[in-house]
């Protein structure tokens, strides 16, 4: 990148919002330094409700003190659709964050933003990835109606589109910087939902475990979700997670992937960039994922914010951070995705 | 109980989008919602074309409502959509929240069904700023739109997606193009040479999805024609039917006479089901999977104890 063109230096680094799945993940990103923890109650309030994840209101509260003693902030993911019979779950959790005393919570569902926003009109709100806005206009919505003070934007638009976004919001915007990356738009996906009956959007998780099936076949391995063939694994193949659009299907006789090869998010190598158009936080996927995950990504991230924001013209992508990220990587492939225009 | 025949979802020649809506215009349905919805590579018709095929139905009695993006990603998109807002003939469905900036406190608008609709405070919100008709996301089942309806606000006319392959994702990557080895910016406009999708099966051959350029959809059929008592009485107002290449007006004089009770739900089955382009489902609609299908579990006899009686 030529750095003569880069316009001038943004006076605050770009946030650093890492994923916690548990008590020891939330504990990893602060300790490695995490500006901001993104969590989920135990619930289908959130998009990552699997088994074993999430937090109860004492174990929020702890992390919330270990956070804020530490400088570092905590947002609740309330970032699903609420269900017509279950609305009040929504409405009690978004009650349940304020009182706990979280510093933001991110939400997609425009009617629980409104209630929100007048409930608790001193909450930080942050409109989720979920949310689907992809323009200006779109996060201008949420910006007039309930104040909103960031958006996540969805993985679909280039770095020109992103800076244009930017450009015309008061709204702070955060992009994804690394993980597991959704080829479909973030909160129009019925894949799931299609094959499972589960879905982001109704029950907070895609490709739910309970239907998912391995049947060891003479001649391969196989994946099903929901009863229907997802994939067949080879000697040679590493068999992923049965996720819909990471498939291997068949198309007038030719067998491939479809939407996508099992790759991971990683604009390391944009940061410079991202960093002069004005992007305000960089948010790191996973909250799926282990302590030593969250460990590892949150200080490769720090160290290469901190060295971007230090001399973003002499920034340079170490090589012991794309090892470190490498090893931790789904598919162990990583990609700029949608950032990278001609991937569409 | 009204019929609304939803936006083109495929990428159809100009001569045979055209066709299709001279045709249209002596199909027994209230509404017809017109314009691009899925990609804006697609110009066989430019907006002013889908203006005229809208004054002809409007001419031959039809509600027409020009329909807006599902996607929105660049200022060319914006430029679209407001120019769509501002037409000053028909109504406009919003398909996503900037669309609604735009038409918020201005006009009555419809909101579409990939405003992410799963409750009453959101449609009470859309309401607010001007929605007169909603159309339920093609996710939530018969009783969730029925408790949307009990505690939404009153008046707002409800549509559901009753027959057609599903619109269930979007993406930012072209999967026609994809599969063609291309890229979305030089895709050559394949899509147009799959009028009702490109088929994609399981690697065990089951139908599974269809690829529609950015748009995927389900393989199946949704098809809600038994249902259109248990619809109204959930307080469904309209059923949007998707456009299929072939035998689309036979499908709709179906619709038509279950709605108006001439046809048993038996009859109902019996007749769509030559008329298409795959098998059933209505999986969601019952809260399921969205590709079982209910009806035909139930109505399946039972092969195994006839065949080897």
């Amino acid at each position: 990148m030529n750095a003569a063109v880069l316009p001038q230096p943004a006076a605050r680094p770009m946030k650093l919002v890492c994923p916690a799945g548990t008590p020891p993940a939330l504990k990893a990103a602060v300790d490695n330094g995490a500006d901001d923890v993104y969590l989920g109650f135990k619930d289908e309030t959130n998009a990552r409700n699997f088994a074993g994840l999430n937090f109860d209101d004492r174990s929020l509260r702890e992390g919330i003190d270990y956070a804020h003693r530490k400088g570092a902030q905590v947002l609740v993911a309330l970032n699903t659709y609420p269900q017509p019979e279950s609305w009040r779950k929504w409405q009690a959790a978004v009650n349940r964050a304020a009182s706990l005393g979280v510093d933001a919570i991110i939400v997609a569902d425009a009617g629980l933003l409104a209630y929100a926003a007048k409930a608790h009109p001193q909450l930080r709100l942050h409109l989720s990835v979920q949310g689907s806005a992809t323009s200006h206009e779109a996060i201008n919505f949420y910006h007039e109606r309930f104040g909103i003070r960031r958006a996540v934007l969805p993985r679909v638009l280039s770095v020109e589109q992103a800076e244009k976004v930017i450009a015309r919001t008061p709204v702070e915007i955060e992009v994804f910087g690394f993980g597991s990356l959704s080829i479909m738009v973030e909160g129009r996906c019925a894949l799931s939902s299609y094959a499972t009956g589960e879905s982001p959007n109704t029950h907070g998780g895609c490709s739910p475990a309970k239907a998912i099936r391995w049947q060891q076949r003479p001649d391969a391995l196989e994946s099903r979700l929901g009863g229907v063939l997802i994939d067949r694994f080879g000697a040679e193949d590493h068999p992923g997670y049965p996720t819909l659009c990471r498939g291997r299907f068949v198309v007038n006789g030719d067998t491939y992937y479809p939407f996508e090869e099992p790759t991971s998010l990683n604009t390391l190598e944009l940061l410079p960039r991202l960093q002069a158009m004005g992007v305000a936080a960089i948010k790191i996927e996973g909250r799926q994922r282990s302590p030593v995950y969250v460990e590892t990504v949150t200080r490769v991230w720090r160290e290469a914010l901190d060295a971007c924001f230090r001399d973003r013209e002499r920034f340079r992508v170490k090589p012991a951070w794309q090892d470190a990220l490498a090893g931790i990587s789904e598919g162990h492939q990583c990609t700029l995705g949608a950032y990278h225009r001609p991937w569409k | 109980m009204k019929l609304s025949l939803g936006p083109l979802l495929y990428y159809w020649p100009r001569e045979s989008v055209l066709d299709f809506y001279r045709q249209a215009a002596s199909w027994p349905v209230d509404t017809v919602y017109l314009g691009e919805t899925v990609c804006s590579r697609r110009r066989e018709l430019k907006l002013s074309d889908w203006i005229a095929i809208g004054e002809a139905l409007a001419g031959a009695g039809k509600e027409v409502v020009l329909s807006t993006y599902e996607l929105i990603e660049s200022d060319a998109d914006l430029r679209t959509m407001h120019a769509v807002v501002a037409n000053a003939a028909f109504r406009v469905e919003a398909n996503d929240m900037a669309a609604v900036r735009a038409l918020a406190g201005n006009v009555p608008f419809v909101a579409g069904p990939f405003l992410n609709v799963y409750n009453a405070a959101t449609l009470s919100l859309l309401a607010e700023l001007g929605a007169v008709r909603w159309v339920a996301p093609v996710e939530l089942s018969r009783e969730g739109i029925a408790a949307v309806v009990a505690e939404g606000p009153a008046g707002i006319e409800t549509e559901v997606f009753a027959y057609g392959r599903l619109p269930l994702a979007v993406s930012a990557r072209c999967f026609t193009a994809r599969y063609n080895n291309l890229t979305k910016d030089h895709c050559e406009f394949r899509c147009i040479e799959h009028p009702d999708g490109l088929a994609l099966d399981t690697q065990d051959g089951q139908h599974f999805l269809v690829l529609n350029g950015v748009q995927t959809q389900s393989a199946a059929v949704q098809n809600l024609a038994p249902e259109i008592g248990p619809a109204r009485a959930a307080g469904v107002g309209m059923l949007r039917l998707s456009p299929q290449s072939t035998r689309m007006g036979e499908v709709v004089a179906v619709f038509r006479e279950a709605a108006d009770g001439a046809l048993s739900v038996e009859e109902t089955a019996a007749r769509l089901a030559p008329l298409m382009p795959a098998a059933a489902c209505d999986g969601y609609w019952h809260g399921k999977p969205g590709i079982v299908s209910e009806w035909g579990r139930a109505h399946e006899r039972v092969p195994q104890a006839e065949s080897h009686a």
